[in-house]
């Protein structure tokens, strides 16, 4: 009797197991089509595209690639110049979105001062708040500051990121020991120098993850760049997305595929080297239980 | 001797916060405020200098309340509510998906029984499509849906050929339905992985002692699924729910670049109807602007809800403890 149901369990749990993998293969597949398509088109001409639009191969890929890119020549489609503005906004900032977060973070868990609970309350509150539905007034704070068509006013706001100031300050309460701060303070080591020395260092792991999801978030972005920079030569990688939409791409199908390709490109091989530490960085900015 | 040190080197926590509350007054307060602010006037036209709070009273008429105007003319218009109804449905549409397959994967990733072999690379690929631009996927897909020629009008053509069928290729991106739920696909395309991540880490945080206790009790998988691991991570769902709630009240790139205002606004967002408000047309800035705060107190309320869960509550607790120490202490001397 106990041997019965022992291996009905079995069976059972076989059967489940053939679930799974047939549900995530599937899932699988259904991720990497839509790119699969995108890349292999890419290298076929608008004539094929038209005569059957899936395909696994290419007739003349090398000639096709060449004509889909020549296509681009003479419109406003750009790639280098939208992979170098794209590449400097999103380095730049990086840079400031980590090194202040961590700044910020440190002044909140390490000193104790009369408004540190206000200023902390009022990050967790706005944490949550887009930019997206202040755009009118964010673009008149740029104006002001005479930022306007420069790279600059995408890059400067990423000092005050309150969500990596949250991330930031979970994981040094977590880490950060007093005493160490006190035993470089006695060896007459300023406070400044003791972050940048000693807590930054130490901050490597979330700063490393939160560089990750900054840089790619900020390479993604699409509605503030495309409202407020109007100026072709400022134009990032995700506008040229916006410029394939267009009616002089109607029928060139083979270039629509290329010029997106492009753009996902960079993302994938990045991606292929990070993905391991992207998916368990996804994990640690999650609520602790 | 403690209270002594801290008080000195309190100035280092304010020193350590100016280059943040600079940028944030600058780049986040102040267009908060001054979004606020247009609500109330009369700001409309490109480079327009000659512009004011409105009146409380109508001048023309003398009706009351006339400082509401762009609020009412918001409220009251077609477009908006078209706008805003589109955007809960496309976000339920995704949603219920996501976190039904975010779940069921999460359950079988994490069973202690089935051990899924090569569950890392299929975390890998799921997640995959949330750091792809969404711009270039709402393209491509926009790409794949072509008619009538297109890869899915084609391969659905090949699949009818397969079963002795003919059939006609179909309009997609002309329809309104179709729209939605293609734009809800790729929502859920792009964020089941990521909530999928989130669940799971989850899952590893609870003791794996409760999962023993439950497998020596006779718990099926079933029972131990619902009754066991969903209460435990109870949190971490409301969080995904939240998150996901704002992300998708602000939906805009991918029905932006997937259908603009095609297809008779049939994937038309809260936040393209404010951009088209006042950065297309005649640039009406302050109706812009009053459709911008309905949509912030929305995601305000929701914010708070998302703060109350989040908000730490073994420090909250310590510091409760704290001020009572101190008190005694005081009382004590």
């Amino acid at each position: 009797m106990a041997d019965v149901s022992k291996s009905s369990i079995e069976r059972s749990d076989k059967v489940l197991r053939v679930i799974i993998y047939i549900v995530s293969i599937f899932f699988s597949i259904l991720t990497l089509f839509p790119f699969f398509l995108m890349f292999i088109n890419a290298t076929r001409s608008s004539a094929e595209i038209q005569r059957y639009a899936v395909s696994f191969i290419s007739e003349h890929p090398i000639q096709n690639l060449q004509r889909n890119w020549a296509v681009f020549n003479g419109k406003d489609f750009h790639p280098a110049t939208g992979f170098l503005n794209s590449f400097i906004i999103s380095t730049g900032a990086t840079i400031l979105n980590v090194y202040f977060s961590s700044l910020t973070a440190y002044a909140i868990s390490a000193y104790e001062w009369k408004f540190r609970d206000t200023f902390n309350a009022i990050i967790m509150a706005i944490m949550m708040i887009p930019g997206t539905v202040t755009m009118i007034g964010f673009y008149q704070a740029v104006y002001k500051l005479g930022l306007t068509n420069k790279l600059s006013m995408l890059i400067l706001p990423a000092i005050a990121a309150p969500m990596t100031v949250f991330f930031m300050r979970q994981y040094l309460q977590a880490t950060l020991s007093m005493e160490i701060v006190q035993s470089a303070r006695i060896d007459g080591a300023g406070e400044f120098r003791i972050f940048n020395q000693i807590v930054i260092p130490l901050m490597k792991p979330a700063i490393a993850t939160q560089a990750i999801f900054g840089y790619v978030a900020s390479w993604n972005q699409l509605f503030t760049p495309l409202i407020l920079l109007t100026n072709k030569k400022k134009a990032t990688l995700p506008m040229m997305v916006d410029l394939l939409n267009g009616d002089i791409y109607r029928t060139e199908f083979g270039s629509i595929y290329l010029g997106l390709s492009i753009t996902v490109l960079p993302l994938i091989i990045v991606y292929a080297f990070l993905s391991r530490y992207i998916v368990e960085g996804v994990a640690l900015g999650g609520v602790k239980s | 001797m403690r209270n002594k040190k801290l008080v000195n080197y309190a100035k280092y926590g304010y020193l350590f916060s100016i280059p943040f509350i600079l940028a944030f007054c600058i780049f986040t307060l102040y267009p908060v405020v001054y979004t606020f602010v247009i609500g109330f006037t009369d700001l409309k036209g490109l480079a327009n200098t000659d512009w004011g709070i409105l009146p409380f009273k109508d001048p023309k008429t003398g009706e009351a309340w006339y400082i509401f105007k762009n609020f009412k003319e918001v409220l009251g218009s077609q477009t908006f509510a078209k706008a805003f109804r589109n955007t809960w449905i496309i976000w339920i549409m995704n949603f219920i998906p996501q976190i039904t397959f975010g779940l069921l994967f999460t359950a079988w990733f994490t069973d202690r029984r089935s051990k899924v072999k090569g569950q890392g690379l299929f975390k890998i690929l799921f997640y995959m499509p949330n750091i792809i631009t969404a711009a270039t996927i709402a393209m491509l897909f926009n790409v794949m849906f072509q008619f009538p020629k297109g890869p899915v009008n084609d391969l659905m053509g090949g699949i009818a050929k397969l079963f002795g069928h003919t059939r006609e290729p179909y309009q997609y991106l002309l329809k309104e339905w179709p729209v939605k739920g293609i734009i809800a696909f790729i929502q859920f395309f792009q964020w089941y992985g990521h909530t999928m991540v989130n669940l799971i880490a989850g899952v590893i945080g609870i003791s794996p002692e409760i999962f023993e206790a439950a497998e020596i009790d006779g718990a099926n998988r079933v029972q131990t699924f619902f009754r066991i691991t969903i209460p435990c991570i109870r949190q971490i769902l409301l969080f995904v729910l939240v998150t996901a709630l704002i992300g998708g009240l602000n939906m805009f790139d991918v029905p932006q670049q997937f259908i603009n205002t095609q297809a008779d606004n049939a994937g038309l967002t809260t936040n393209m109807y404010i951009r088209n408000q006042a950065f297309s047309g005649s640039y009406l800035y302050n109706r812009a602007a009053a459709a911008s705060v309905i949509l912030f107190l929305v995601i305000v309320f929701f914010s708070m809800i998302l703060f109350f869960i989040m908000r730490d509550k073994d420090e909250a607790r310590l510091k409760k403890l704290r001020k009572q120490e101190l008190k005694a202490a005081k009382k004590g001397f």
